[in-house]
């Protein structure tokens, strides 16, 4: 059994879901309110990776920051490498495969408080800002623990891009379902089988933690 | 709560309205799962490890020509296609970048008996950005020593035979302790020069064959590595078990085995020796 890469890929899915929790909360502010006529363009933007194969997604991160691109020189210039091969570089194809995991359970949650608390609250005169983090966050914790779980549990098991930008190092970028793959082109089926069951036990465990965790936050089924 | 009771009912509404469009969706799933009718005969599969994609390309138009048959080239790591063979992928020849898969296959009763032919050897290269520096006539392997090189590529050892060339060829140089750190694993030789060609690495440790495709021509240069330095990477192809294309595949071996044939593998930086068991 590769500890290591069962690390890693807690590491990855760890900070990925913070920095795109981070992220999702003002995209998805944004997406629910905005009345601006081209909201439909970003709302299919930020949902372009549910579609794109993680493949091509892996594809672009490799070229965007290779040597050959503007964006890659600059990032070399600044780091002193390239962003493939890095776990920094999985981090960046991570939070592009599971944004969408993490705006659209916000902006349905956004989307189901009645306006008439928001608007008491800016009449009592409280800030937008104010507005947001003390009615309208408190009011959307259910949306916030789903995004939280479905990112989590997304780049846990994430396998196409790691594979694309990844370069297969181990305790960098040898994630836990790359090590399964690699055991399985071995033909090790055996410690590819510990792996896999030890990766099916971890995650059960992981999402029934968060779900038992949050379990105050569904009073009721979202459609009741 | 009449919210509540007013979310409940559009639920349902939206439910029946939707009910024609999963109906038809249903159907449609259905009609596409079931199997397709046998397919058509003169057709043939073949899983060929990806450092044989130039050279197999060539010979298949060559093949389809001449005889009319059609021919379905699947490109992976010997290792994946080996796997994929013991579950019973539906191929009627492999092409492994190593005796050792072909003969694990033939141990396990899965390619026909007497069709593994060794019919060529592959040639390990070192392969740099064209604007690359580095002079590896002069300083050979140890020119990857270089601090501009921050990442090599070499295909996954674990599973890919020019991984292990990369490895044996390293340790013969005395630099593989050294190295190990920048090594970065491709899947298999494509994804392996694929790293270069993107900029992503600064060399990789790949195999010749690759060297003619032009993307990868126009993208650096390559120098070949001693053959001294590394076991010979012996080309086998076995016609599997499983085939339904049993004549055709052999007719396509007997081709590979051709003047013509192994023109073709020379022509795309395969040695193919005289000599084979």
């Amino acid at each position: 059994m590769n500890w290591q890469a069962l690390e890693l890929t807690l590491r990855l899915s760890c900070v990925t879901a913070a920095i795109l929790i981070v992220l999702a909360l003002p995209t998805a502010y944004w997406v629910a309110y905005s009345r601006r006529p081209w909201k439909f363009l970003v709302q299919a933007l930020a949902s372009l990776p549910l579609v794109m194969p993680p493949t091509v997604l892996g594809f672009y991160v490799l070229v965007a920051f290779g040597s050959s691109s503007p964006l890659g020189r600059l990032w070399q210039r600044w780091t002193g490498h390239t962003l493939a091969f890095t776990f920094a570089g999985l981090v960046v194809g991570s939070v592009l495969y599971s944004f969408p995991f993490a705006v659209q359970p916000l902006v349905n949650s956004f989307l189901a408080i009645d306006p008439k608390l928001i608007d008491a609250s800016r009449v009592l005169g409280a800030s937008r800002l104010s507005t947001f983090f003390r009615v309208i966050l408190p009011l959307s914790a259910s949306g916030l623990a789903t995004a939280i779980a479905l990112t989590f549990a997304h780049t846990f098991g994430e396998f196409g891009v790691v594979l694309m930008v990844g370069g297969d190092i181990p305790g960098v970028t040898r994630t836990i379902s790359i090590d399964v793959f690699d055991q399985v082109q071995a033909g090790n089926y055996a410690a590819a089988n510990v792996t896999s069951l030890v990766l099916l036990a971890v995650s059960f465990l992981v999402l029934a933690a968060i779900y038992a965790w949050n379990r105050r936050a569904w009073p009721r089924a979202p459609w009741a | 709560m009449k919210a509540r009771r007013g979310t409940r009912k559009l639920f349902r509404k939206i439910l029946h309205a939707r009910f024609g469009a999963v109906g038809a969706a249903l159907a449609l799933a259905v009609a596409l799962a079931v199997p397709s009718p046998a397919r058509a005969s003169g057709q043939l599969t073949i899983a060929a490890a990806a450092d044989l994609d130039s050279a197999l390309h060539a010979l298949i138009a060559r093949f389809e020509r001449q005889t009319g048959a059609e021919v379905r080239l699947v490109l992976g790591s010997s290792g994946n296609l080996t796997v994929q063979i013991e579950h019973g992928a539906p191929y009627d020849l492999f092409f492994s970048a190593d005796v050792a898969h072909a003969v694990k296959l033939e141990r396990e009763n899965l390619i026909v008996p007497g069709s593994l032919v060794r019919y060529a050897v592959g040639r390990l290269v070192v392969y740099v950005p064209r604007d690359s520096s580095l002079d590896f006539a002069e300083r050979g392997l140890a020119a990857l020593a270089d601090p501009s090189v921050r990442k090599i590529a070499i295909a996954n050892p674990r599973f890919a035979p020019y991984g292990q060339a990369a490895v044996a060829a390293l340790r013969h140089a005395n630099l593989y302790a050294e190295l190990e750190p920048r090594l970065v694993l491709g899947e298999d030789v494509s994804q392996t020069t694929e790293f270069v060609v993107s900029g992503n690495a600064q060399a990789a440790l790949t195999a010749l064959s690759l060297m003619f495709a032009p993307a990868t021509r126009a993208a650096g240069r390559y120098w070949l590595v001693p053959q001294s330095d590394y076991p010979p990477i012996e080309q086998a192809v076995a016609i599997v078990g499983r085939s339904r294309e049993k004549t055709l595949a052999r007719k396509f071996l007997d081709f590979i085995e051709t003047k013509e044939g192994r023109a073709i593998f020379r022509q795309y930086g395969f040695a193919t020796p005289e000599k084979r068991p």
